[in-house]
């Protein structure tokens, strides 16, 4: 069992779900009120939804031995766009209005990706760089839509998005879903994660196979704009404002750490999108941990990392392996004084 | 000549998901000896060695140094425990000169700096150790992959190696450089050095090596002195019965000296070219014809098939197929028009090796329909699993990772990838570089089956035998130039073409 693909990113899950249990004894507890879900499972998913939209389009770019850094200016300046066409106009509530609002921050994502899948495939420039390029740009782009503001809306349809509900679970909940469900369809039901991880896999050898690589790798880079749109709409919705400031910050680190928790290789070729959602649950459920136990703010982010690389060894087959091997090897001699290695020195002298 | 063994494993076992690559193996190397690994593909030479170097840590057995226990717990410890490795695919930094690729990780400090003159010098001594007149400050790149091959041995034997493994490391060197590598093996055997010896070359196995060990399907075979057993005898040790593919080959495949008349050229180049790659050179083939393609290493043979595939861009001549004229832009116009190339890297540039075998066998038919027209899994299960019956593809699981399949197999699995797209003009490059005789016999034996089907072959190899036996045609290629198209009609020899390419003279 513990050679499934997903075993070691749920088991860490579970882990740090449980680990929560010990501070807080109605941890997995669920209620109703008003009409709505509550507990903090809930606020994970509620909370994680956009996580999990961004490592989601990171984990297609990924596949292909790319990276998208730029998707955090991504999420600032869908919110600011969407924002700003809310704000001016005159029906802020109307459907109507926020679904235009909604339509132009994905359009702009797609001139976006297409800038990177473009630099990416056409032009030859390394991933990292030029999607570099957007996420320092892209940063300036959203200050200059909101003017240095911060542009708060008071529209009904809009707020549902990323604070609404819907069937008493949270919108973003819902929409999350749907859009992982949608990609896991578009990739497997297709040909097209085949292909993706073979052009991860081997360029050269998808280039002598005869795929289109270029329009793969522009597709993926559009696709990772659109999911950071979504993301982008959901965040300002859920605080009913745009800050092109610090929506998003950071969010690119970790999406890729979420599709790295997943068991997606930073070098390209077999991804698991199913992966990536589980990893994007243990950076949400650390972060709802860091406030239920309390860690001090000042040290909250050494409290990450260290959680994540305890996290990241967890994962490594050579870690495990070595720990397994060391155990055995004292369990066998009981003590420690005869190892393997003098008779090694002594041959190689 | 009861000496100690310098290294001895005994009943070796190592297992990968779905493969049980060594099954109780024993194996003991003396010093001062040549020894060989033989086994066909797939029968854990290459395992053998892996957990020898302490690549892959074994999953039992024991292992013995110098009459001592020990575990090699990875290529480090392997290195001080005096067992050094030399691939196939030479492992050094083409980038750093031949000095730094010699020293690399032991350099001599002084003061904690590097000592760069102590590096030359002793980089110097290593190379002159070995009888090899080379320039120890050259980039590594600037030399060729026969002199690479040997920096490779002089960095292994300068560590102090009581064990030097030689992974195939002829397989991509001509003549002299085999006698070269050959003289400083002698020389390394008489200073007490232990070499254990792999090659497919039979000829070279038995000029060189002093006994030999055979595995067959992961097992101990047995361990026999070169001298008491024939060439023959290795064969039918090696896998397992007696020798009727071969012999019934040379027949078959050369049922039909006389190209196939009557229809017009498939595919014809003219003044097609490439400035640094090949000169522009005329070349046509008909359906159903196997055109080889001889020369040295280096020659310019896959260069040329590479402009026919697209793989390259021509910047000289014209292409025509079925007498119209094209360009051929890139590989995927090229499969467009029915042609198929497996080429001779196979890792690099044929396999993904993180892949099931089932999808790297249907990935060029995929690619040709598109992300949006997927092929049905049972499509796909039925496609491969019809195929890997058909060329006995080991292990018969298509599900197996690709990368985890010997040579020989991989080669299969690149070779099923392109029939099941049912191309009119296959381009093999050597498709039997690096594979064992049953194997090799298999494929000239399909290459034979194929053209007597209709399909237009270009084979590329470095066996002139080979060629001999499959082509119609043989085009012969000397420095970037074809210099000869000799049809194959009963007097040409093997001679005839060394001569050819040895004087670069028109045939």
């Amino acid at each position: 069992m513990t050679k499934h693909r997903l075993f070691w990113p749920a088991a860490v899950l579970a882990a740090l779900l449980l680990a929560n249990v010990a501070f807080t004894p109605d941890f997995f507890a669920v209620r109703i009120k008003d009409g709505h879900l509550y507990g903090s499972l809930i606020d994970i998913l509620h909370f994680g939804a956009p996580l999990i939209l961004v490592a989601l389009g990171m984990t297609l770019v990924i596949a292909t031995g790319g990276i998208d850094l730029s998707v955090g200016s991504t999420v600032a300046i869908a919110g600011a766009l969407a924002c700003l066409h809310i704000s001016e106009s005159a029906d802020p509530g109307g459907l109507g209005t926020v679904l235009t609002a909604a339509g132009l921050a994905l359009l702009v994502a797609l001139v976006l990706g297409s800038v990177n899948g473009f630099l990416v495939s056409r032009v030859g420039v390394q991933p990292i760089i030029a999607t570099l390029i957007l996420m320092v740009a892209g940063r300036g782009v959203a200050q200059l839509v909101t003017d240095g503001q911060i542009i708060t809306v008071t529209s009904g349809p809009f707020q549902l998005i990323g604070g609404g509900y819907w069937l008493t679970v949270p919108f973003a909940v819902v929409l999350a879903a749907a859009m992982v469900l949608l990609t896991a369809l578009l990739t497997r039901s297709t040909a097209l994660g085949m292909l993706l991880e073979s052009v991860g896999g081997n360029p050269v050898a998808s280039r002598l196979v005869g795929i289109r690589a270029q329009r793969l790798i522009a597709l993926v880079y559009v696709f990772s704009a659109v999911c950071a749109a979504v993301a982008g709409l959901m965040i300002s919705s859920n605080v009913s404002a745009a800050d092109g400031n610090n929506a998003g910050l950071w969010i690119e680190l970790d999406a890729i750490l979420a599709v790295v928790i997943g068991g997606t290789s930073l070098a390209g070729g077999r991804f698991s999108l199913g992966g990536t959602v589980l990893g994007a649950l243990v950076i949400q459920t650390l972060a709802t941990t860091i406030y239920t136990i309390g860690v001090p703010p000042e040290t909250t982010l050494v409290f990450k990392a260290v959680v994540v690389i305890a996290v990241c060894l967890v994962q490594s087959p050579k870690f495990r392996a070595k720990l397994s091997h060391r155990r055995r090897s004292g369990a066998r001699r009981g003590s420690r004084s005869e190892s393997a290695a003098p008779a090694n020195l002594e041959v190689g002298r | 000549m009861l000496r100690q063994p310098v290294l001895e494993v005994h009943g070796i076992r190592k297992e990968f998901p779905g493969v049980l690559a060594l099954d109780g193996v024993d194996f003991r190397l003396f010093p001062g000896e040549v020894h060989a690994l033989m086994g066909e593909n797939g029968a854990g030479k290459s395992t053998l060695i892996k957990v020898l170097t302490g690549v892959h840590e074994s999953d039992g057995g024991r292992v013995l140094l110098a009459g001592r226990p020990a575990t090699i717990t990875g290529p480090l410890q392997a290195q001080q425990a005096g067992i050094s490795t030399v691939y196939q695919e030479v492992n050094l930094c083409p980038n750093l000169s031949v000095a730094e690729n010699i020293l690399i990780g032991r350099e001599p400090r002084r003061l904690g700096l590097v000592h760069w003159a102590e590096v030359r010098r002793r980089a110097a001594g290593a190379v002159a150790a070995l009888d090899l007149d080379l320039d120890v400050s050259m980039p590594l790149a600037d030399c060729s992959i026969a002199v690479q091959q040997l920096v490779a041995i002089a960095r292994a034997v300068d560590i102090d190696a009581k064990v030097l493994i030689l992974d195939e490391p002829t397989s991509s060197l001509d003549r002299d450089e085999v006698a070269q590598l050959f003289a400083v093996m002698r020389r390394l055997r008489e200073r007490g050095v232990a070499i254990l010896f792999v090659s497919h070359f039979l000829d070279q196995i038995y000029e060189i090596c002093d006994r030999m060990t055979i595995l067959r399907g992961g097992r101990l075979e047995g361990e026999y002195l070169t001298s008491e057993l024939s060439q023959r005898q290795l064969v039918a040790r090696m896998i397992g019965a007696e020798l009727q593919g071969l012999e019934g080959l040379s027949d078959s495949a050369r049922q039909q000296p006389a190209a196939p008349g009557g229809a017009g050229a498939f595919l014809r180049a003219t003044g097609l070219g490439r400035r640094g790659a090949v000169e522009p050179y005329d070349l046509s083939i008909r359906p159903g014809e196997v055109v080889g393609l001889a020369g040295l290493l280096g020659s310019g043979r896959t260069e040329a098939a590479r402009l026919l595939f697209g793989a390259d861009q021509a910047d000289a001549g014209t292409v025509r197929v079925d007498g119209e004229e094209t360009v051929l832009r890139n590989p995927r116009t090229a499969i467009g028009h029915g042609i198929a190339f497996c080429s001779e890297n196979r890792k690099t540039e044929g396999l993904v090796g993180e892949l099931t075998v089932r999808e790297n066998i249907v990935l060029a038919l995929q690619a040709a329909r598109g992300w949006t027209r997927p092929l049905g899994r049972s499509v796909q299960d039925e496609l491969a699993i019809r195929w890997i019956r058909a060329l006995d593809i080991r292990p018969n699981n298509p599900e197996a990772l690709v990368r985890n399949l010997s040579g020989g197999n991989q080669q299969k699995v690149l070779l099923a990838r392109w029939l099941i797209t049912d191309p009119r003009l296959l381009i093999l490059d050597e498709p039997t570089r690096g594979i064992d005789i049953g194997a090799k016999a298999e494929i000239q034996k399909l290459v034979a089956k194929l053209a007597g089907e209709g399909m237009a072959v270009l084979f590329i190899s470095a066996e002139l035998e080979e060629v001999l036996r499959l082509s119609h045609k043989v085009g012969i290629l000397r420095d970037h130039r074809m210099v000869a198209q000799l049809r194959n009609d009963g007097g040409l020899t093997s001679e005839l073409i060394m001569e050819t390419i040895a004087s670069g003279a028109q045939g």
